[in-house]
């Protein structure tokens, strides 16, 4: 795993919103470094995923900004932002379609077109070699969830946000999915987020980790630091 | 029976009108049964229908005798009302009500005016009335049924648009089948209503013109016309009405800001 802090991708800063009259993030400054898997852990309702939302503007903050390679990201056009800053959701909302189709989707919005040879390679990466030409309501939850991950990354993400993407999932798929998301931090220098409920999913996958609960954060560091202290 | 009891022809349509809303209520109570409740929505409704058209029966009588450009004013008045009703279908949806009454006033009005123009309608207020407010609450019927649509398609496919907006699309693209479905939905009536004239019925307007003495070949056709008018203005309204709400679906940072627990 990387534990050396590199150059920094993403950071947060004072970062908060509240709904109504409650703040659901409050005060959140982060630092995320190039190439590795950052984990957001904390109990359920405890505002992580509200956190990873403000990270791609799919929500805006109410206070604090993000800061992506050092640019206040209100600066940075949203459909643009949002293809820098990836998300694979829970649920993988597929398109219906094949498999290709759905990797084509984020690339064909800025008018480029993915060749196939990127597309067998991103399936190889996430373990899905021949899928292209598969239905997708014919694939099992795992598979689904690794045409989610491809389809994000079709559209080269500085970082990837994951937001408990192995919570719907079976053991024996969750396992897989753990492994894959490790491989592809470790061996092709991708940069993820990861929100996790469960704490040994993080100890397992995470280079360092925050604990935010009550939509605050409490603790970073390294997964022992933050979860065995 | 009703006609040998009263001898007033305004006492004659109340008690038409009771025996007409006794058996919607009975309808309604046969509902009740199957644990669907209609009531208070059903009793508002006739209520306010029978008051409503009473106001503008007496109005009419007013207005006869009042100068052609002033129903003008009466056609703008039921434009405004047509899309605060039907703006209702939209829950929700801020700005839902603004939306509802431009959409209607460019669908209905622009129609009614052209037609008035080319002389399809006459501008005889007995005339630009009736047919002017057939335009617009078929538009307001149509608005209302493609806003409701559109907000039950986002919020059942919030998910969706919210992945694809993820990936970097733009925010139209993220709804583009479910305006779609919307439009084409909220227009089946009218569709139908093309298709079914004179075979399935045979609207009031015809009947008032027949019983009033016009050549019943010249009333058919334009049935027609009046129909083929609704259709074009109910079209146009849906057509502008899913286009102006997206402004209020998505924030100007392309976040969806209508959710279930807006």
């Amino acid at each position: 795993m990387n534990t050396a802090p590199g150059e920094v991708v993403l950071r947060t800063e004072h970062l908060g919103r509240r709904v109504g009259e409650k703040w659901i993030v409050q005060d959140i400054s982060l630092e995320i470094y190039r190439g590795e898997l950052f984990g957001l852990v904390g109990p359920s309702g405890s505002g992580k995923s509200s956190l990873l939302r403000l990270l791609n503007r799919l929500d805006e903050p109410t206070s604090g900004t993000v800061f992506l390679e050092d640019q206040d990201y209100r600066q940075i056009a949203p459909q643009e932002l949002r293809r820098r800053v990836g998300m694979v959701t829970q649920r993988p909302f597929l398109f219906p379609g094949d498999v290709a189709a759905n990797l084509r989707f984020g690339p064909a919005q800025r008018g480029a077109t993915l060749p196939d040879s990127e597309i067998a390679s991103l399936l190889e990466r996430v373990g899905l070699p021949s899928f292209a030409a598969r239905n997708v309501p014919n694939l099992s939850g795992g598979e689904q969830q690794r045409v989610s991950l491809a389809r994000a990354l079709a559209n080269r993400p500085e970082i990837l946000l994951l937001d408990e993407p192995t919570s719907a999932l079976d053991e024996h798929a969750k396992s897989g999915i753990e492994e894959l998301v490790r491989n592809l931090v470790s061996a092709n220098g991708y940069t993820f987020v990861l929100v996790t409920h469960d704490r040994g999913q993080a100890r397992r996958v995470c280079d360092r980790v925050a604990l935010i609960e009550a939509g605050r954060l409490v603790r970073q560091g390294t997964p022992a630091e933050v979860l065995d202290a | 029976m009703l006609k040998s009891l009263f001898h007033s022809q305004i006492a004659l349509g109340f008690a038409q009108a009771a025996i007409a809303s006794v058996l919607a209520l009975l309808v309604i109570l046969l509902a009740r049964r199957r644990n669907i409740h209609l009531e208070s929505d059903t009793a508002v409704a006739l209520l306010r229908g029978i008051v409503q058209i009473v106001v503008v029966g007496s109005l009419l009588v007013l207005l006869l005798k009042a100068p052609r450009w002033s129903s003008v004013f009466l056609l703008a008045g039921m434009i405004i009302a047509a899309g605060s009703i039907s703006a209702k279908r939209a829950q929700n949806i801020p700005g839902a009500r603004k939306v509802s009454t431009y959409s209607i006033a460019a669908g209905a009005g622009l129609v009614t005016a052209v037609m008035t123009w080319a002389g399809v309608i006459d501008t005889a207020i007995t005339s630009l009335i009736p047919v002017g407010s057939m335009i617009i609450a078929n538009a307001m019927n149509t608005n209302g049924l493609a806003l409701n649509r559109f907000r039950s398609e986002v919020l059942a496919h919030a998910g969706e648009i919210e992945t694809a907006l993820a990936l970097g699309a733009a925010p139209e693209k993220t709804i583009a089948s479910y305006t779609e479905a919307s439009i084409h939905s909220s227009l089946i009536p009218a569709i139908d209503n093309l298709r079914s004239l004179g075979i399935v019925w045979i609207p009031g307007l015809m009947t008032g013109m027949l019983l009033s003495g016009a050549d019943p070949l010249y009333a058919a056709i334009y049935q027609f016309v009046v129909i083929a008018m609704i259709l074009a203005s109910s079209g146009l309204t849906s057509l502008l009405s899913t286009m102006m709400i997206r402004a209020y679906v998505f924030s100007p940072a392309e976040q969806l800001v209508l959710r279930e627990s807006a």
